[in-house]
């Protein structure tokens, strides 16, 4: 039993690229702190921001590209750059560091960011061409801190030390100078999850002509854990982007479930406005940090660039029935419950089978799945395997279990109702919800009547359980207004 | 087959997760002393 019908009008989605801040991601410092790994090797592997650009996966992730002309790409794909290459696609962009640490400076509520002069002299001419930053916005860059201020704060005061192609631009500060949640450290991992979350509710925005005045609620289900000492994780980084992205008249709190994080969102945001209580709402996703460079140590061993140098950030609009979009099927939702087992086949059933079975359709009745869609180029140098070809592999062999194709077409199945993986290995952002958006236009042309995307989660890292969570909605075309 | 034999089982989010090994070494009589599983994504 479910109430009106909930359309997804829109989805966006960007990249930032910040080579100089893969010294910082979670992995990389620690084998640096160690000396495992001499930074200056590190170094010979950051890729230039033209690169990551012309970098097949990266184009797909924002749309310039379609999955399935994707899949026809010569591989390996870092050897192989596109030749005709965009930074600003259909479904958003990819902006490159000194931007990125430029917006950092503005939507810096708490002077956490210190810039130079001369980087932000030059900064404000280059963000002025930027089609979502305002003169409002490049305000807020201010005039800049002396080097020589920076230099201190850095020496003294516990600073992060802002790099940009090698060089001393700036620094973020500590936000208090006895608590372990509001470090140096923390603070950048917050802030750039709330301005990557921000520049991509924004692309949400004017892409989809609404004016962000008319959004009433956020769903963040960013992978961060914003806080002070006495209420670590509280959150609602939510409204901290809703802000920013002047959904003034907008509330808003925080989702999460690990990776599972994102469909969760969609389907809580879909059941408030099927309920009455929202028309528009937006879930958000903004970049996780600690995950950059986290298997550096594989792309080096393969003498290949250091792949994970972007982040991400992912924004979807959820309405009430305009009649045309896309609508989130909300008779049957896939949930993982405590009791149903941890194999990949307990998962599925849950996810795939009893959904699918409650509106009585079948495996081969999906025309596109989305599962989790990690770039395998990234996680293969690592041993980690390629993460969309394992999770096709199970949902065909259910297929065939079920009698609903033979043994001979699992390949085929999987070509024609998967896709490779060509998202960054950004968590919450990777599962399933990189397809969205190419889902929304292929349903919108006729293309293909449904996706089913179902996400997991892995509970079992915070070590409150051995639980793993899943969860999974069918989008299908908008049969007309009911 | 594996009494006695005390087990450390390491799982995989799309692999085989923890608790799926731990269950079928214990019914093959082996004393799971830990096990666990990690994300490598």
């Amino acid at each position: 039993m479910t109430g009106p019908k909930v359309v997804i009008k829109q989805a966006a989605y960007i990249l930032a690229h910040v080579p100089d801040l893969v010294r910082y991601g979670s992995k990389p410092e620690r084998e640096i702190a160690a000396g495992r790994t001499e930074l200056a090797e590190l170094e010979k592997h950051l890729r230039s921001f033209d690169d990551a650009v012309a970098y097949p996966p990266n184009q797909v992730f924002i749309g310039n590209i379609s999955p399935d002309d994707y899949a026809d790409l010569q591989e390996p794909w870092h050897e192989n750059l596109l030749r005709d290459k965009a930074r600003y696609g259909p479904f958003g962009e990819i902006m490159p560091q000194d931007e990125l640490y430029g917006i950092m400076k503005i939507w810096d509520q708490f002077d956490l960011i210190d810039l130079s002069p001369s980087f932000t002299s030059a900064l404000n001419e280059q963000l002025a061409a930027h089609p979502l930053i305002t003169a409002k916005d490049r305000e807020r860059l201010g005039e800049g801190t002396p080097q020589e201020k920076i230099e201190k704060k850095v020496e003294k005061e516990k600073s992060l030390p802002l790099f940009h192609r090698g060089k001393l631009v700036g620094c973020i500060n500590r936000a208090h100078d006895n608590d372990a949640t509001l470090t140096a450290h923390v603070m950048l991992e917050n802030l750039l999850t709330k301005v990557t979350g921000i520049l991509v509710t924004r692309h949400l925005v004017r892409n989809a002509s609404i004016e962000p005045e008319k959004i009433d609620y956020l769903l963040s289900c960013s992978e961060e854990a914003v806080g002070d000492r006495y209420n670590r994780g509280g959150g609602n980084m939510a409204k901290a982007i809703g802000e920013e992205a002047h959904c003034v008249n907008a509330s808003g709190c925080d989702v999460k479930s690990f990776c599972a994080g994102t469909v969760l969102a969609i389907i809580h945001g879909a059941a408030l406005i099927s309920a009455g209580l929202f028309n528009e709402v937006i879930v958000v996703g903004g970049g996780s940090f600690s995950k950059i460079g986290m298997k550096f140590q594989g792309h080096m061993k393969h003498n290949m660039p250091i792949l994970e140098d972007v982040l991400g950030g992912i924004a979807i609009l959820l309405s009430t029935d305009d009649g045309a979009s896309p609508v989130v099927n909300l008779a049957s939702t896939g949930k993982h419950d405590i009791s149903a087992g941890a194999t990949a086949q307990a998962i599925y059933d849950a996810l795939v089978i009893d959904p699918l079975q409650k509106l009585e359709m079948k495996i081969t009745d999906v025309d596109k799945f989305a599962v989790e869609l990690h770039n395998p180029e990234v996680t293969l140098p690592m041993g980690s395997g390629n993460v969309p070809l394992t999770n096709y592999k199970t949902i065909a062999a259910m297929a065939a279990m079920r009698g609903e194709i033979g043994r001979e077409e699992l390949s085929e199945f999987i070509r024609l109702r998967g896709m490779p993986g060509f998202s960054p290995t950004q968590g919450h952002i990777a599962s399933a919800v990189p397809y969205l958006g190419h889902s929304l236009k292929l349903i919108a042309d006729g293309k293909i009547n449904n996706t089913l995307f179902a996400a997991k989660g892995s509970l079992f890292l915070g070590r409150m359980t051995h639980l793993a969570d899943g969860v999974s909605f069918l989008l299908e075309k908008n049969s007309g207004k009911d | 087959m594996l009494n006695g034999v005390k087990v450390i089982a390491y799982g995989e989010r799309d692999g085989i997760q923890g608790p799926s090994i731990a269950a079928c070494l214990e019914a093959a009589g082996a004393d799971v002393i830990y096990q666990v599983t990690e994300c490598f994504v």
